[in-house]
């Protein structure tokens, strides 16, 4: 059977008494002959919207889709077609990805699960347990898995990466990527790039040194790897006062975007360590904050942007680039496009890195603004006062979507949130944390609740007067919003917009909705019940779309009513 | 008058009854009070968590819990340490027990702490992570109980074990999800210490209807709360017009009505609270 690539191979018409067993047989072949996915179809992955090969859809990271079936006026017919109910607690990040009708997606703490993405019945799971070593900031997460070929690449939380038989969950190697023991640890969906499975690592709260590194993707070996903390020699080492570089954090745990025509891998990079004592690592401490160029064969850094130099507010960029070819201010422009969260939206053009333009979405009163190189102008608050945004920022990893029909870039932004930190001395001990101080947020009663990592109960306690969330969409080509919808609770919604200009999100408050993508008008929504900190997906089996979204617990693909 | 500028009392919420029963000492009552309290803040030694041991305890929390629970205390799903919320500790004894014992099916470890440093640490989690906040004082709890029931006029509004109005949240299991030092600083100063999901609200619906209560819950689309006649109410907020929300809490300081020692006495009764 030859790979489809403009719809689903056709599904015969059986008679009703051996449908059941004529019908698996026929799935089972679609799927066992079609799951190959060479990297030639990821590089093409927007030509065949009904699948989702990659981590934010295109290697471009738009989370645009060409499905046109769900639009503003059949968004009335969309209903629940089936749930999989995870049955480990804690909050549900995973991507999924979906091949012809396979959908793969990871639950907590390192389960791979082979979907039916038409009925949500389960083919296997592969389960691989962490070494009790294994430490993380912010929960179990794990962002889902990769594809190559037959194969699934995992990132685990104890700093391993994982190659997957996709038809039978078995593993074919398994190979370490960091020292679990240090605190390095995997929670990102590994990016393919040609022949190569390429990852990051988390533990910017452990004192790690981070790195990008790629294997080969038959044999696990190493091909390359970029530590995002030069070493003694190598250029902006200096950025690092004494051997602060050893323990300087600049972790990556969200997955990368390429451009194949200049062949970059473009990495966010995450907070220095100790993260809220900046007095402890006098410099920039490049490459934290940062995003980075890497060439997709040698891991060669070509150009590098950074947001926060010499941070202590813990702002990583580890927001997904977003790459457009967009007219900038009447230039053809190769840009990136990414909301920081730091509170600045920025520009880049992606060829050079090069700043183009600048502009805080939400109130911003570490730096006063950029400069023309978009270098901040800091103004650090005195102790004890309020820094806007705070701690969890602006915005965070959540992945934003760029609908080139409308020209507006969208993410989740929390507003109205401050944070006070407080700086003391970290001392390091390889896997124990490495903070360098603390945070409270700014709350209207000390004791009050306050938003933090995840929606903490089904009651908001803590209200909208200690941040609120907000989509937005900024116009590029000036930074400002055009719209805003704005919520009760804040967001760790991600996006999705599709060529019906429907763009879809959800929240802590368990609403998913959909929103007219050129005015923000609300269009439709259903409660789920479960906080969506994640963004949606769609895809199409037998020539009807779905969408597939994450509240609490639950994995759930809507469909419109026959 | 105490109540919310802009919102009417609850009728059945009798503030001003109870102003009326203290009316004209109330604000020397209530300087002195506070200038006493704010003086035993730093000599205090004699209560159940000292200046010093709380101080001590944010020293050992951020060496030894911090990289699990932490900087805030609330990263460990179900525990909320600034909130005094934890899984099953009730007393301090259970959360010795807890620490030395460890979870094992959590993935906690056990700590052996030397009494002195687990007292400090105790010291440190029941002070709700301030670090530099006030000594709790605790008096009597069966006095506090009887404040509560008499003379403080609790009920008129709160409610504890079946008894008093639900107007005001009920109290009966205050102890388990406040800390003592948070209760304290409610009865000293309410607005201050009214949790922001409480405050009064003031409804205008798109028919005409008015509706007072308390904020139960809210979202992006609904509101939940109680009303003045205790009712449970949800809206859609397509059916409002208007919502107000009282920034003040309709409840008296404590320091209007009762002595510093009185308010100790309601603090250790309250704090003993812990439900069913």
């Amino acid at each position: 059977m030859v790979r489809p690539t403009e719809g689903e191979a056709p599904r015969p018409i059986v008679g009703r008494t051996a449908r059941l067993w004529v019908t698996a047989v026929l799935l089972g072949a679609v799927v066992t002959l079609s799951a190959q996915v060479p990297y030639d179809r990821i590089l093409r992955a927007s030509a065949e919207p009904q699948n989702w090969l990659t981590y934010n859809g295109t290697y471009d990271s738009q989370r645009y889709s060409g499905l046109k079936q769900i639009t503003p006026s059949t968004l009335s017919r969309l209903e629940l077609k089936w749930v999989v109910q995870n049955q480990v607690f804690g909050a549900w990040q995973s991507n999924p990805l979906v091949v012809d009708g396979m959908m793969y997606v990871t639950q907590r703490p390192n389960d791979v699960m082979a979907i039916d993405a038409k009925t949500g019945r389960l083919f296997w799971l592969y389960r691989h347990i962490p070494s009790p070593d294994a430490k993380v900031c912010c929960g179990a997460n794990n962002r889902g898995v990769g594809m190559l070929g037959d194969i699934l690449y995992l990132g685990t939380l104890d700093a391993r990466l994982i190659a997957i038989d996709a038809r039978s969950g078995k593993a074919l190697w398994n190979v370490e990527v960091g020292d679990v023991k240090s605190g390095y640890s995997i929670t990102l969906a590994p990016l393919i790039v040609k022949d190569k499975v390429i990852v990051g690592v988390g533990g910017g709260e452990f004192g790690i040194r981070g790195y990008v590194v790629a294997y080969d993707a038959k044999t696990g070996k190493e091909a390359w790897r970029f530590y995002t903390v030069p070493g003694p020699g190598e250029p902006g080492h200096d950025t690092w006062a004494g051997d602060s570089w050893k323990t300087g954090g600049a972790s990556v745990w969200v997955t990368g975007s390429y451009d194949p025509a200049l062949n970059l891998t473009y990495w966010g990079i995450g907070n220095p360590g100790p993260d809220w004592n900046p007095a402890q690592r006098m410099g920039d401490n490049l490459y934290s904050d940062s995003v980075i160029a890497l060439d997709a064969d040698t891991g060669t850094l070509r150009w590098h942007f950074q947001f926060t130099p010499n941070d202590g507010y813990d702002y990583d960029a580890t927001q997904v680039p977003i790459l457009a070819d967009l007219d900038f201010k009447g230039t053809p422009t190769k840009a990136m496009l990414l909301a920081n969260r730091n509170g600045f939206f920025y520009v880049l053009d992606r060829v050079t890195g090069r700043f183009l333009l600048g502009e805080p979405f939400v109130k911003v009163n570490w730096a006063s603004g950029l400069d023309e190189k978009g270098r901040p102008i800091p103004t650090p608050q005195p102790p004890g006062s309020p820094t806007w945004p705070g701690n969890q920022g602006g915005t965070n990893w959540y992945p934003p979507a760029f609908s080139p029909r409308t020209g507006l870039f969208y993410f989740s932004a929390w507003e109205d949130y401050a944070t006070i930190y407080r700086r003391e001395t970290a001392t390091y001990e390889p896997g124990k944390p490495f903070y360098g101080g603390g945070f409270t947020v700014l709350a209207p009663n000390p004791a009050a609740p306050t938003p933090s990592i995840g929606r903490k109960g089904p009651i908001n306690t803590w209200t909208s007067e200690v941040g609120r969330g907000t989509v937005m969409a900024i116009d590029p080509s000036t930074g400002r919003s055009k719209w805003k919808f704005e919520q009760f609770d804040v967001t760790d919604g991600g996006m999705l917009v599709t060529a019906s200009d429907v763009l879809l999100t959800g929240g802590r408050e368990g609403y998913f909705f959909a929103l007219d993508a050129r005015t923000g008008a609300l269009l439709w929504k259903i409660n789920l019940g479960g906080q969506i900190v994640m963004a949606p997906i769609t895809f199409q089996v037998d020539g009807k779309q779905y969408v597939s979204v994450i509240a609490g617990h639950t994995l759930m693909t809507f469909g419109l009513r026959d | 008058m105490t109540c919310v500028p802009d919102l009417k009392c609850s009728a059945s919420c009798r503030y001003k009854d109870l102003m009326r029963s203290c009316s004209g000492l109330v604000l020397a009552f209530a300087v002195l009070v506070a200038l006493g309290v704010a003086s035993r803040a730093h000599a205090a030694q004699d209560h159940a968590y000292t200046s010093e041991n709380i101080q001590a305890g944010a020293g050992i929390y951020a060496a030894r819990c911090a990289g699990c629970h932490g900087p805030n205390g609330d990263t460990v799903a179900g525990v909320d340490f600034r909130r005094g919320v934890f899984k099953r500790a009730v007393t301090d004894d259970d959360l010795v027990k807890s620490i030395t014992a460890g979870t094992a099916g959590a993935g906690m470890p056990s700590f052996n702490f030397p009494p002195a440093e687990m007292t400090k640490l105790i010291s440190y989690l029941r002070a709700g992570f301030d670090a530099a906040g006030p000594p709790v004082r605790f008096g009597d709890k069966a006095r506090g109980q009887a404040l509560v029931e008499g003379k403080g006029r609790c009920l008129t509004c709160h409610r504890v074990n079946g008894r008093g109005l639900r107007t005001a949240p009920d109290l009966s299991d205050i102890g388990a999800l406040r800390s003592p030092s948070t209760i304290q600083r409610s009865l000293l100063d309410p607005t201050a210490g009214m949790m922001p999901i409480n405050r009064p609200v003031r409804l205008v619906l798109k028919n005409g209807q008015t509706l007072r209560g308390r904020r139960l819950n809210e979202d992006t689309f609904t509101i939940q709360l109680i009303d003045e006649e205790e009712r449970l109410v949800s809206l859609s907020k397509t059916e409002i017009r208007e919502i107000e929300l009282g920034k003040s809490s309709p409840m008296p300081p404590a320091t209007k009505t009762l002595s510093e020692d009185e308010i100790a006495d309601v603090v250790a009764y309250l704090a003993s609270l812990r439900g069913l």
